[in-house]
């Protein structure tokens, strides 16, 4: 079963910008699945239109078999969404505001009250059920979204940027919460910039770069594809040149940093050995950013390339 | 899985509740400061200023214009609560929060055109309660009074609905209430039977459609009227269909709430 399917998904918005050049793109039921991207690639404008809150200019949706246009109600039954920005009412409270949101789903108020004290406890925000939303931080806010999408038990959860702006602490208890709600049958699909959060809970991934799908598929196979690697040593006594070393190309040399590429399944030793034959001394080494990482700015970059020529 | 028709039950129920507590949260902006009003204008017009007017229409001054201050209140009140609600709801934009659940157009509609009228009818309930320091009020058609006072607050409801979906900013939900809303009601026979307007000025106020709500509610209080009511269900009647049709197709087509 496909939890959702798209077809040559098109959006020219009202002052004519094409944010989506016509996508195709499949998420397995029980995926965990990440929608990558820069800044104004379409991401939100696709999300948007999967939760009925833009109108496509063309192509077509299925959640888990509808038809979006024809069983709108039937595809919104299974969806649950958590937007990029706030859009809670801020004066209201969070059990009012998940009370609520349940009723639009046809719970009635008696269960839905029952149903928002569990997810007010599950997502840590039973100190501040009673107390205006605006009054909590902004962490908080995202996880009261979070309860919000769930409280109609969703098969199908959709969170775009979920983590933005918010502590490693509470990233990781989210990250935790998301996998055991994933293991327990939801799909989910999440959109993030931090490359980490997505190489470590997504087992899918599409990259969508100026409206258009640019990679797809599973993230280990993208990982494999990606052919290099650049480390970062440190050095104990500065260099003034860049060190000749054969099979390896030095993509930086500044003082006492060195930054070299290394192509996946090099192997490592030769390096060492070049480098101690010159006498360079290195004290730490790390990756330069993580293999994702790299993999998303090389290909975004290549586009970027095209898009100037 | 419940029906459909069993979810946009509840939901309506969600909206009307939601509306309902929102405006009592904030009682002292909604709530009191129209019954203040009501009280002044009963004193100033209706004791001191009608003690010198003498009859209107066969009635006595305060009690003529007191169905009309009411009435006013009521207009404004339920236009006042969907344009505020529905444009918050927009500005914050947790009218996405309707938006993304199953929740028929038809249901939204009607659940803040309910929300309106809820806050209309308590407002004039309170203004006729102020009232009762300065006149007897006898209904003499509760029955009429009802429908009036019921249609007019759903009619004014929409009208709040569509301004505010086409408000891009505070100050598009404060033109129409200031610059027609205000000028019709007070045009529309509050203080003064058309009767004593000299006929070109009575027969264009015949086209004030707020003339027949007040006129309306005015029979159904104090059993006069300037015409036939029958003209004020039909004139009231037929705006709540345009209006409403109008506000549900702009619903249908998302504008100004769906990108
Ligand atoms: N309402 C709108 N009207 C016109 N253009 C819009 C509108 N909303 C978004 N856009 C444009 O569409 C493009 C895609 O925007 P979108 O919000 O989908 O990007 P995104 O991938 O979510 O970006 P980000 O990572 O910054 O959230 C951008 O160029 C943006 O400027
Ligand atoms: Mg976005």
């Amino acid at each position: 079963m496909k939890a959702l399917e798209i077809f040559g998904l098109k959006k020219t918005y009202a002052n004519g910008h094409e944010a989506l050049k016509g996508i195709d793109l499949t998420v397995e039921q029980g995926d965990f699945f990440a929608l990558l991207g820069p800044n104004g690639a379409g991401k939100s404008t696709a999300i948007g239109i999967i939760c009925s809150l833009v109108n496509a200019s063309g192509g077509s949706i299925k959640v888990f078999g509808h038809d979006l246009e024809q069983q709108r109600n039937q595809c919104k039954m299974q969806i649950g969404v958590v937007p990029q920005e706030i859009n809670f009412n801020v004066f209201e409270n969070p059990r009012n505001i998940l009370i609520t949101q349940a009723g639009y789903y046809g719970i009635p108020r008696a269960v839905a009250s029952t149903r928002a004290d569990e997810y007010l406890k599950l997502l840590d925000l039973w100190d501040k059920r009673n107390a205006p939303a605006r009054e909590m931080s902004g962490g908080m806010k995202r996880r009261l979204m979070i309860a919000r999408a769930l409280v109609h038990r969703p098969q199908l959860l959709i969170l775009d940027e979920p983590t933005a702006g918010v502590d490693i602490e509470i990233r990781r208890s989210m990250w935790t919460f998301l996998e055991e709600i994933n293991r327990q049958g939801t799909t989910i699909i999440l959109t993030t910039h931090y490359l980490e959060e997505a190489e470590s809970l997504c087992r899918n991934v599409a990259i969508i770069d100026h409206g258009e799908i640019v990679e797809q598929g599973a993230v280990s196979e993208l990982l494999s594809r990606s052919m290099v690697q650049t480390f970062v040593l440190d050095l104990k006594v500065p260099v003034t040149e860049p060190p000749v070393l054969e099979g390896y190309t030095v993509m930086r040399c500044e003082h006492t940093r060195l930054d070299i590429e290394v192509t996946v399944g090099q192997n490592m030793n030769g390096l060492f050995q070049q480098l101690a034959e010159q006498n360079i001394e290195v004290v730490s080494l790390r990756n330069k950013s993580n293999r994702l990482e790299e993999f998303f700015l090389r290909l975004v970059g290549q586009k970027e390339k095209e898009v100037a020529a | 899985m419940t029906s459909i028709a069993a979810v946009n039950v509840v939901a309506f129920k969600t909206i009307v509740v939601k509306e309902i507590r929102r405006f009592m949260r904030i009682w002292v902006q909604t709530i009191v400061p129209p019954a203040v009003s009501a009280l002044l204008y009963m004193m100033i017009f209706g004791t001191l200023i009608g003690s010198r007017v003498g009859e209107m229409d066969g009635h006595r001054y305060i009690d003529f214009i007191v169905p009309g201050i009411i009435m006013m209140a009521v207009i404004t009140n339920s236009y006042a609560n969907s344009v505020s609600s529905f444009f918050g709801a927009k500005f914050q934009s947790h009218i996405e929060e309707v938006l993304v659940a199953p929740v028929h157009n038809v249901v939204i509609l009607a659940g803040y055109i309910i929300g309106g009228v809820c806050r209309g009818l308590m407002v004039g309930a309170l203004v006729a309660v102020v009232s009762l320091f300065f006149t007897r009020l006898t209904i003499e058609n509760p029955l009429i009074t009802l429908l009036i006072v019921v249609m007019t607050s759903m009619l004014f409801s929409i009208g709040g609905i569509i301004n505010s979906i086409f408000a891009k900013g505070f100050d598009d939900i404060s033109i129409i209430p200031n610059f027609v809303l205000t000028p019709l009601t007070y045009l529309g026979g509050i203080f003064y039977s058309i009767k004593l307007l000299p006929d070109f000025w009575q027969g264009l106020s015949m086209i004030n459609p707020v003339l027949y709500m007040i006129n309306g509610f005015r029979y159904g209080i104090l059993g006069t009227s300037d015409f036939n009511i029958v003209w004020s269900f039909f004139v009231i009647g037929l705006f709540i269909l345009l209006l409403g049709a109008i506000a549900l197709y702009l619903l249908n087509k998302g504008v100004g709430i769906k990108r």
